[in-house]
Order: structure tokens, then sequence, then C-alpha cells
């Protein structure tokens, strides 16, 4: 009775909280002093950059720049980010290789000739989308840094343990090797062989071991909130499009006659049911890729934002009634950051927990072996 | 395009209920049958956890929605 109580409590109380959340948001739109617009930097907190923004200091941005690679018209180009000196509104122009280009909202163009009314060398729309050409962008950003970094730090510690073992007289794990034994065994004996079964699993398993702990190590640097970590990156949608892409691809492939029959031609069925059935098992063959690209996506997606919304509350309050209900806001609106950020770490496992399980589950279903009778 | 975002928002909060009926039936039965069969622990919660991922993942379709038309 007395949880139930206190559950109540805080729930209202969060509702309270975000209600007053709206409406600052409305009101802080109307005001011209010291706008602040939270949805416009929770977008560029949980989306891909050209610089690693460390943080803000004096009204100065310190940030890491990165390799900017682009394929253009008169071939390779690259420079770093910091050229274009923290600008992100077209304004700035760097010209390499008789080539002149802008940075508008994380995107690289050609600039334009004239300067429109904001200073910007971009041509808008009516729907203010830039409309000038895009050289390819290979660029070396925040995502692919992280990208580079976990594939260190996953190859760090399984060459580690596989020396450990080599290392050690009668196969006992030793040092590393200790830690990630029971969480192979775990996808080995709690994944792979109850999905996939006996006969089949080995085959599938390196590719299970390696999403579950590439999942879940992105999604581990995702939490942390200094460099060089805290990209969003397992929350990127090109990134879980990839590998939900090679789920699709290793299933379909190794699909055998059963699953194909089912999927053209179920058994056991009349025939107008059988044909009903095609476009439907058609369609099922996408969709589940599609389910697992987006489940991910969106968990770690919603997980970075609402850490983030719980934290702008505090420059919300400070906006809208003063310092003293910032200051008010801020010890409420820690704890429940820190009591999100445990839950995101229930999440993050489960998560990559998931979307292995689901591809075992799919694989397995492409490769059973169905009983006649 | 304010009525748009709106309407999205609406609905999205609509999916969220939709999936929190679920999620917690998920949870509920999960619980009487472990309570049942306290041995089944381990592949019920496994169980327990896919079906909660599948229903999960109808509310962050509409989250997505929302985001798209916002």
């Amino acid at each position: 009775m007395q949880s139930n109580l206190f559950r109540t409590f805080f729930i209202s109380l969060f509702i309270l909280v975000s209600f007053g959340a709206q409406a600052a948001d409305s009101k802080s739109d109307n005001s011209d002093e010291e706008e602040l617009d939270v949805t416009e930097m929770i977008l560029h907190h949980v989306s891909d950059t050209h610089d690693f923004h460390i943080l803000d200091w004096d009204g100065h941005a310190v940030s890491i720049p990165l390799p900017v690679i682009l394929w253009t018209d008169n071939g390779l180009v690259s420079f770093m980010s910091s050229e274009f000196h923290h600008d992100d509104e077209g304004t700035y122009i760097v010209e390499k290789g008789g080539q002149k280009f802008v940075k508008y909202h994380e995107k690289i163009y050609y600039a334009g000739e004239t300067a429109n009314a904001d200073g910007a060398f971009v041509s808008l729309d009516e729907e203010a989308h830039p409309t000038n050409a895009t050289p390819l962008d290979f660029s070396i950003t925040k995502n692919v840094f992280t990208l580079f970094l976990s594939m260190t730090v996953l190859l760090l510690i399984f060459i580690g343990s596989a020396r450990a073992y080599r290392k050690s007289e009668n196969n006992v794990p030793k040092g590393i090797a200790k830690f990630t034994e029971p969480l192979i065994m775990f996808v080995k004996d709690d994944i792979a062989i109850p999905n996939i079964g006996e006969k089949k699993y080995a085959r599938f398993l390196p590719f299970l071991l390696t999403i579950f702990f590439f999942i879940w190590l992105n999604n581990i640097f995702g939490l942390i909130p200094f460099f060089p970590f805290s990209a969003n990156l397992s929350g990127n949608i090109a990134f879980t499009i990839t590998l939900a892409t090679i789920t699709f691809f290793i299933t379909n492939l190794n699909g055998n006659k059963e699953y194909w029959k089912h999927i053209f031609w179920m058994p056991g069925v009349p025939v107008p049911m059988k044909i009903f059935l095609m476009p439907i098992e058609l369609i099922g063959v996408f969709t589940k890729p599609i389910s697992l690209f987006i489940r991910l996506f969106a968990n770690i997606t919603a997980g970075h934002i609402v850490v983030l919304a719980l934290i702008s509350l505090i420059f919300v309050f400070k906006n809208m009634y003063g310092d003293v209900a910032g200051y008010a806001a801020a010890p409420v609106s820690i704890v429940f950051v820190v009591m999100i950020s445990l839950i995101e770490i229930l999440v993050v496992a489960i998560q990559a927990y998931i979307f292995t399980i689901l591809s075992a589950l799919y694989i397995g279903m492409a490769t059973a072996e169905h009983e006649h009778h | 395009m304010e009525s748009l975002v709106t309407i999205a928002a609406v609905g999205a909060g609509l999916a969220a209920i939709g999936a929190g009926i679920g999620i917690g039936r998920i949870g509920g039965s999960a619980m009487d049958a472990v309570a049942r069969q306290p041995e089944m622990y381990g592949k019920i919660q496994a169980l327990a956890l896919i079906m909660a991922a599948f229903v999960e993942a109808i509310a962050l379709f509409a989250i997505v929605i929302a985001f798209i038309k916002g």
C-alpha cells in the first residue's frame, strides 16, 4: 500500500513536471530574450556530427576536430572539420582544391555564389531545405569515430581472451577470459542452441556473438556521457539498418526448401488460402528485419532523448520562472536522470539480447527441418 | 502543420497506452506462470522478454511516425 502511494505521488509529480515543461516550451517561443530550443538541442545531441563537441566554455565550443572526406566533381578532397570554425549555418566557406564548401545543419554543400538574407551561402526552397548540390560525404564523423573505437575495444577484449586460453594449460579461463566466457556461454546455451538447434547452431554462433557484443558495447558507449564515448551510434538508423540487413541476408540465404515452401505455397491449407497467404508471408520476410532495426533505433534514441529532456527541464524552469525555480528543479531532474540511467543500463543489455535472440529465431525458422507425418 | 503535430503526438500516446496494457499483461502472466512453476523461470523470462519486444515495437513505430510528422 505504502509503495503504491509513493508511486502515485511520483507519477503525478512527473506528469506535473512534464506539463510545466510543455507550457514553458510554448511560452519561450514568444519571448525574444535568451531563446531556448529544447527540441533542437536534443535532436542535435542524438544526431551525427562532423566534429566531436565536448562542452561550451565561455560561450566558445570546445570540440575535437574530425576529418572531413569528400568525393567531389574534382576528385577526393579532405580537410579537418575545424576549418568550418564551428559554423553550422552555412556562413563560413572552406575553399579546397578550387571548390567552395559550406556546412549547413551537419550536411556539406557546394557553396552558392551569394549569401542569402541570413548570411548563408545556400539557396533554400519553400520548406527551408537547401537546394545546393552536395558532394559525396565519406567523413569520419562522430559515429564513425565511435564505430572505430568500439571495434578496437572489441578486438582487444576478444583477442585477449583467445590468448588467455592459449596460455592456460588445462583450458581453464584466465584473466579477461574469466569475464567473457560466461557471456559467450550465455549466447551459445540460451540464444543459439534453443532457437537454431543442436545440429546447426555452430555455423551461426560467430555472427550471433558478434552482433550481441557489438550492439551491447555500442549501447554502453552511448550511455557514458563524456569524450570519447557518448555518441548515439546504436541509435543511428543507418547503423541499425546495416545490422538488420546482415541478418536478413543470413536468414534468407540459409533458408531451406521448407522455409521457401512455407512462404510461397503453404502446405496443409486449401489452394485459395495458399494464394491468399503468399503475399502476406512475402511481406513478413521484409517486416522481420524492419522491426529489428526500428526497435533498436527507437529504443536507444528514446533513452537518449529522455535523459536529455529531463536535464533540459532545469533550463526550461529557469527560463520560465527565474533562477530560483531552476535551482529547485535541478535536484528533481538529476534524481530522475540517475533513475532513468539505471533503467537504461538494463535496457541496453536487453536490446542487445533481443536483437540477437530474434536474429537467432529467424535463422532457426529458416533452417528448421520439419518432421513429416 | 501545428494540428498535424498535435495529432501525431496524440497517436503516439494512444499507442503507448496500448503497448502499456500489452506489456503489463505479459508481465502479469509471466509472474503467474513463474509462481505456478518456479523451475521454468529461465524459459518464461526469455519468452516474456521476446513478447514484450514485439509489443513494444508497435509503440516505437508510433513514436517514429510522430517524429517524422513532428
